[in-house]
């Protein structure tokens, strides 16, 4: 197991959000985990590169307890680890080509010389070649996840997180972040975790599926096995049937 | 009494949360000592915060201790008429401008440019997650981002409020001499009647103090914002309002502490 989060609990105030959330991500596999807005997935997610801790629990990142990391050990972890946030969190004074070379800079031994041809290399996977000079500001949404992409692949991670990379796209937009996603996980041989509520896009890009559901996991399997559940919450969620679920209609 | 208790309860909430904040900035400023060692991170935005604390300041700081100079020469002089000798207009504008008006109008004049300034943009960096990514990408935030303002706050508010002082004397002697019947050589012999060096020391270890307090208030507001653009302007707003407050309870401090 490259990645696992053992009966990880977190709560902010009297608000629980994780209650013994348990799961395992196989190197070279994509994995998303499903979820209703709210139910704690972007949470679960930060707890993997240490931006949260957590209450109670374990989350291991390539043998690595991440609780029990110190500080400078936590940092070369996190580099190999990229980071695709869900609004891109483009640090918006510097150009596209300084935010996608800001992880190269913090590499010891990544020559300063060869930052710019990788960075246009990055970009030209993510087909944003040429964009090295404008702004975020100057850019769509879909090219912000985009560019998120390009900087978080920059460093050659062994994972990529993938925080809601299709939220508020277009179909289309969708279809080519998908399409990058697995893309990253064939051309660059990354284990990719993919946070999403958008179905289409869960069943596409994902080898593994996972629900988050009330702090727990309540299922995780391949795309065939969670479209073939039978448990009406689960039913209920990928149907889009609220009333499977239980809530009133 | 309910709104009493209403009252009482929203002053005891505003307490806690002002007592709260003053320790997350003292936790902060912990953080920041540590991250000092992190010369690669901090070292490459010292300047540039240098030229936004302090040369960008101070117009504004030149423009209050104009103003400042002018209008305590005149109130001196009203104050003095017939009783003392017109000369120690200067003795005042000096004293008053290096030890007192110049460093503490200075630093709340920056406590709204400057940490509404900081506290707005790593506030935004907060609810817009880049300062996560900055995590994400192994940087350190407090080296990156809060060291270098503080150190820029430390270094450049002592330089300019010396240079406020100096204006406030100047723009109190153009006013002598446009307005009262006063020259220069008995204006400048006001001030140095009672000038003591360790004025000028006082005004800068004040303004040091000053500097931190404003930008790692601001700093600190900032990088705690909760709650979208909503929680941007609290955050804003508080950072001045605290940082203000501080400014003139340490400015009592240094007072008590250093001219008795």
């Amino acid at each position: 197991m490259s990645i696992e989060l053992v009966d990880v609990h977190k709560a902010f105030g009297a608000n629980e959000v994780l209650k013994g959330f348990t799961l395992s991500i196989k190197d070279g596999e994509t994995t998303t985990i499903i979820g209703g807005s709210g139910s704690g997935k972007s949470v679960a997610l930060k707890h993997i590169v240490g931006l949260l801790r957590p209450d109670q629990g374990e989350v291991w990142v390539d043998e690595h307890n991440i609780s029990r990391l110190d500080q400078g050990s936590l940092y070369r972890l996190r580099r190999n680890v990229g980071y695709v946030f869900q609004f891109a969190a483009l640090f918006d004074s510097m150009t596209i080509a300084e935010n996608v070379g800001m992880g190269l800079r913090r590499m010891e031994d990544f020559p300063e010389d060869q930052i710019p041809a990788r960075v246009s290399e990055c970009l030209e996977l993510v087909d944003l070649g040429g964009y090295e000079d404008r702004l975020p500001s100057q850019l769509s949404g879909g090219q912000k996840k985009r560019a998120g992409l390009a900087r978080a692949i920059a460093t050659r991670p062994k994972y990529i997180l993938y925080d809601e990379p299709t939220t508020g796209l277009d179909p289309v937009t969708t279809a080519v972040i998908d399409e990058m996603i697995v893309r990253m996980s064939d051309e660059l041989d990354v284990t990719g975790v993919v946070i999403s509520h958008d179905m289409k896009s869960a069943f596409r890009i994902s080898d593994r599926v996972a629900m988050l559901y009330d702090g727990v996991i309540r299922i995780d399997g391949t795309p065939d096995e969670v479209r073939a559940s039978e448990d009406p919450v689960v039913k209920g969620f990928i149907e889009g049937r609220p009333e499977l679920m239980g809530f009133a209609t | 009494m309910a709104s009493l208790n209403g009252y009482v309860e929203s002053l005891g909430r505003t307490a806690i949360s002002s007592v709260s904040a003053v320790g997350r900035t003292g936790f902060l400023g912990i953080d920041a000592l540590r991250a000092l060692r992190k010369v690669s991170l901090w070292a490459p935005h010292l300047l540039g915060q240098m030229a936004r604390v302090g040369v960008e300041s101070v117009p504004i700081a030149l423009f209050i201790a104009t103003f400042t100079g002018i209008v305590l020469a005149l109130q001196a002089s009203y104050t003095f008429t017939g009783a003392v000798p017109l000369y120690f207009v200067g003795t005042l504008v000096g004293k008053t401008m290096i030890l007192e008006l110049g460093p503490v109008l200075t630093g709340l004049a920056l406590s709204g440019r400057v940490g509404a300034n900081i506290a707005a943009e790593i506030g935004t960096m907060r609810v817009t997650e880049q300062i996560d990514a900055l995590e994400t990408l192994a940087y350190e935030p407090v080296a990156y981002l809060i060291v270098p303002r503080i150190l820029a706050g430390a270094i450049m508010f002592p330089m300019v409020v010396i240079l406020a002082d100096a204006i406030g004397i100047v723009a109190g002697l153009g006013a002598s001499m446009a307005l009262l019947d006063l020259s220069a050589p008995q204006f400048m012999r006001g001030v140095r009647l009672f000038f003591e060096p360790f004025d000028v020391q006082f005004s800068i270890i004040k303004s040091i103090t000053f500097g931190i307090t404003v930008t790692s208030v601001g700093c600190s507001f900032g990088f705690h914002t909760r709650g979208g653009a909503e929680g941007v302007g609290r955050a804003t707003t508080r950072a001045v309002v605290i940082s203000s407050m501080i400014i003139l309870v340490l400015d009592a401090f240094w007072a008590a502490v250093l001219l008795r």
